[in-house]
């Protein structure tokens, strides 16, 4: 009994010294570093510089599409811009940032002092960036990177690619173990670490929607894991899963890639919905309308994604009923996604709201997602799927979703918690340069995608027939506007984090509610060491 | 007054994207071309069209309503204006309601959807079965009524492509022989590919269908009216998937019997031709003007017109041990392929003529001077076994 009071008393003085004037300093800091706030600032700035990378292929992309005929790369180069573009905006750019904003903010709303499994949490992100240097690495092998597209189709991507294809593979393995790493992290704090009183029905939905998310990755990126050890055997180990020839099934491979793929979709967005139902009910000074409905829908939307998956696949060939089950299911999925923007405007409307540039983000993510939410309706009827199918139509529809959508609300996010984390207001009127640049040049970007789709221009070509050019130019003026308003963004952020700016309160915005609103400014080192009581 | 202006352009920018999008609207209802799906010149793709334009508008209602919501609470409810936050914060039947609406709204859209995918699934008797097959670049059609059958390659001159001839008015949309069909009549397609996955989609029939290696998909059409209709592969298959399109003409059934007749005439006598070559011996000069036309529209996809190939992806010609060494492995892959790559087998495509010629001009080509001189009944004592 003494001895363990003695433990206890050691623990406590070491922690003493440990105070928070004793941060690690210099590049250790950051290798070694066990604390949620530090992994989650690597990971913002890890996605931050992947998506100016992935952003700089899609630069290439659109340069080349900038006029009919080969001006600029090759059409075997230019393959693989779309797919490594595909691969690091999805595993490099949306994910790990999400995963950084949870870091961040989940231990803070929930009371927690840290993430559950910090060491653990390290590993997650530090072997990110041998993933992505190992995949950049395959761009400058001979015969070139991957050049399959990001959904790496066999036989392209098994017999009729290049051997870099090998490098592929371990990259894809070392990103989801990164996943399932940070997955299994946030499952476990958020199960045991929250604070007294922080029942279930009392998180913040950035926390739900994340929860969910992180089941989603513990179910699928496995079956992503085996889908590319399958191509790796049948590239160099003569095995035959997707080979007709040995008995396997080419088709096969879409299965099981979009059992994975559907549900990536929704790990993508509903950490996107969380964030959405933070920062509405701030600015709207009011609080958010149907939470517990929030909650159900977003567990639904969760269910029905792993029974949807084959809606990618409609023109594979499957039997008529299974093209039905699939096309009913996946328009079940616009009930509860309908029911999340109706409840976000229920939350605006009587509320007092004002316009602060998360809000700004967050308000044009509810309208353009909900135009890519309504195209990917049009999309699940079967029929009509048949003239839409891998055309550019379902190129403006992800990019509405997962830009307008997904990147909108990292921007949201980091607007709204970056005073939180440096202490200091951000340059405002910046930021609003960033944010109409980027509303109006995104839309210039992917609005007419819809029109060159419909109009029949196929997605993954390097040259195009005469009349999809006018559109192409703009579409391509609008992808070099919108990645550079990016840079300002860049800008906001640096200024932000080298102390530029006028102090914040604790609350930072007027109508903010949550335990991290209740912390310092900036937020301390460690936080939350003996748990708030939630009433 | 500074807060008032900037929610005033808010709610402004807004709306322009609203609007944005209505315009899209208005163009469809003029069937405006090239902003909106064709309506296609057969029963089935009217109603896809019909479906699609259904679809968009129920949309567009749909978001007329939520935005305009949104709108005008971000209009009335500024605190700015003096708006006072209420307190309400759920509503059962609110809730309940906008569960049931939509639902509702999805089984009116489900059922035309599912009446027009059942018949468009129903490949049962057809007038006519055509085999369309693809590999990497090309589509071979093949008629399972008669011995017709041919490949289809893109037409456009690579000197379009490359940006030193000006376009012509279906560039990358041409081919040199394309499928013909007859008006007024079910025909069936069966699709499969010698190599990855490719897909076969002519927009006017709204059918697409995927080529997959080892297995055949079915399709069928029934064109209403004559005319040319083009389309391109569209699933991504390699380095060329751009360059593959496809054109079918749809001539009337007399014209087209027609058609069918000189085809197979056409085929008869290459036949004969080919058997007349194989007793007679070709000149240097006319097999390497042969090869390299031959080589440039077949070869050259892959391994470079200076058959350099692509490192990694394609190998080299020039100075390659299989072209200076052994004559007749050499004919061998051309004509045979290689099990396991993406080299395929000629045999089937080109003449027995052209694959001497090709092998002629490979073997003395690009500082290859072999001096060899490959004769058609080389090539055919490699393909019988002799």
């Amino acid at each position: 009994m003494t001895k363990a009071t003695d433990i206890v008393g050691a623990a406590d003085h070491g922690h003493d010294e440990h105070h928070e004037h004793h941060i690690p300093k210099g590049i250790t800091r950051w290798l070694f570093t066990t604390n949620h706030k530090d992994i989650g600032t690597l990971y913002l700035w890890f996605a931050f510089i992947m998506f100016l990378v992935g952003g700089a292929m899609a630069m290439v992309i659109r340069a080349e599409l900038f006029q009919p005929g080969l001006q600029i790369v090759d059409p075997n180069f230019f393959n693989q811009m779309t797919t490594v573009h595909g691969l690091i905006m999805v595993f490099g750019a949306v994910m790990p940032a999400f995963t950084g904003l949870a870091n961040w903010l989940v231990p803070m709303m929930i009371g927690a002092p840290d993430m559950a499994l910090p060491r653990m949490n390290n590993w997650s992100f530090w072997i990110l960036p041998f993933a992505f240097l190992i995949l950049l690495s395959s761009l400058f092998m001979e015969g070139g990177g991957p050049a399959f597209g990001w959904t790496f189709y066999a036989p392209l991507s098994t017999t009729y690619s290049s051997d870099s294809t090998g490098l592929f593979v371990f990259s894809v393995h070392i990103m989801g173990i990164s996943s399932i790493m940070g997955a299994i992290n946030v499952i476990v704090t958020i199960f045991n670490m929250r604070a007294p009183g922080m029942t279930w029905m009392k998180m913040p939905l950035f926390v739900w929607t994340w929860l969910i998310t992180a089941f989603l990755l513990i179910a699928v990126m496995p079956v992503l894991a085996g889908a590319v050890t399958m191509v790796l055997t049948d590239k160099f180990f003569g095995t035959s899963f997707f080979d007709a020839a040995g008995g396997g099934d080419p088709v096969m491979f879409q299965h099981i890639f979009w059992f994975f793929g559907h549900p990536e979709v929704y790990i993508m967005i509903l950490p996107a919905f969380g964030i959405i139902s933070q920062i509405i009910p701030t600015f709207s000074r009011k609080k958010l309308f149907g939470y517990a409905s929030m909650v159900y829908a977003t567990a639904s939307i969760a269910l029905l994604s792993f029974i949807v998956w084959a809606h990618h696949m409609f023109t594979t060939g499957m039997p008529v009923f299974a093209e039905m089950f699939f096309m009913f299911a996946t328009m079940l999925i616009s009930v509860p996604t309908g029911v999340k923007v109706f409840n976000w405007v229920a939350t605006m409307w009587r509320g007092s709201m004002s316009f602060e540039v998360p809000m700004l983000f967050a308000i044009a993510f509810i309208v353009l997602f909900t135009i890519g939410g309504l195209s990917g309706l049009m999309l699940a009827i079967t029929p009509v799927d048949f003239q839409y199918h891998d055309t550019y139509f379902v190129v403006a529809h992800f990019h509405y979703v997962l830009v307008t959508g997904a990147v909108f609300s990292i921007m949201a996010a980091v607007y709204y918690w970056l005073p939180k984390w440096t202490g200091r207001m951000f340059d405002t009127g910046l930021a609003k340069w960033h944010f109409w640049c980027s509303l109006v040049s995104v839309n210039v970007l992917f609005f007419p995608m819809h029109f060159v789709g419909l109009a029949g221009m196929p997605r993954r070509i390097p040259d195009y027939s005469l009349q999809f050019a006018d559109f192409n130019k703009w579409i391509s003026i609008g992808g070099f506007a919108f990645g550079l308003s990016q840079l300002i963004f860049l800008v906001v952020v640096i200024k932000a984090c080298r102390k530029q700016g006028e102090k914040v309160s604790d609350q930072v915005w007027e109508g903010a509610d949550g335990l991290e609103w209740e912390i310092p400014s900036p937020a301390p080192y460690h936080t939350f060491e003996t748990p708030p009581v939630v009433k | 007054m500074k807060r008032l202006t900037s929610s005033v352009t808010v709610v402004l920018a807004m709306l322009a994207t609203s609007i944005f999008s209505s315009a899209f609207a208005v163009q469809t209802t003029e069937d405006g071309g090239a902003l909106n799906l064709r309506r296609g010149v057969t029963d089935i793709s009217g109603q896809v069209y019909d479906l699609h334009m259904l679809m968009f508008s129920i949309c567009v209602v749909i978001a007329v309503v939520v935005f305009g919501a949104m709108f005008i609470s971000m209009y009335l409810h500024r605190k700015s204006r003096g708006a006072k936050p209420a307190n309400f914060h759920e509503n059962v039947k609110v809730e309940i309601a906008w569960t049931v609406v939509p639902f509702l709204i999805l089984i009116f859209m489900a059922v035309p959807a599912a009446k027009t995918l059942i018949a468009m699934e129903d490949t049962t008797q057809p007038d006519l079965t055509v085999q369309v097959t693809g590999s990497q670049w090309k589509w071979h059609y093949k008629y399972m009524d008669s011995d017709v059958e041919y490949y289809s390659l893109l037409a456009t001159q690579q000197e379009q492509i490359a940006n030193k001839f000006s376009k012509g008015e279906n560039y990358l949309l041409e081919v040199d022989r394309p499928l013909v069909i007859p008006t007024g009549k079910k025909v069936r397609f069966l699709i499969t590919s010698d190599d990855v996955i490719h897909s076969w989609w002519v927009p006017d029939f709204a059918v697409k269908k995927d080529a997959n290696p080892g297995f055949i998909n079915e399709a069928w059409t029934k064109v209403n009216e004559p005319g040319v209709y083009r389309g391109q592969c569209a699933e991504l298959c390699g380095k060329d998937h751009g360059f593959m399109p496809i054109v079918v003409i749809a001539k009337e059934p007399a014209e087209y019997d027609a058609w069918m007749a000189e085809q197979e005439d056409i085929q008869r006598r290459a036949k004969e031709e080919e058997q007349r070559l194989l007793a007679m011996n070709m000149s240097m000069e006319e097999m390497m003007r042969e090869g390299e036309r031959v080589y440039n529209a077949t070869c050259a996809a892959c391994h470079m017109p200076s058959g350099e190939g692509l490192p990694g992806v394609f190998p080299a010609l020039k100075g390659s041990p299989m072209v200076l060494q052994d004559i007749n492995a050499h004919i061998d892959i051309v004509y045979n392929g290689k099990a396991g790559t993406a080299m395929q087998a000629f045999g089937k495509m080109l003449s027995l003529k052209d694959i001497a010629a090709v092998v002629t001009y490979e073997r003395n080509a690009w500082g290859n001077n072999t001096g060899d001189l490959v004769q058609p009944k080389d090539v055919n004592a490699v393909a019988t076994g002799n």
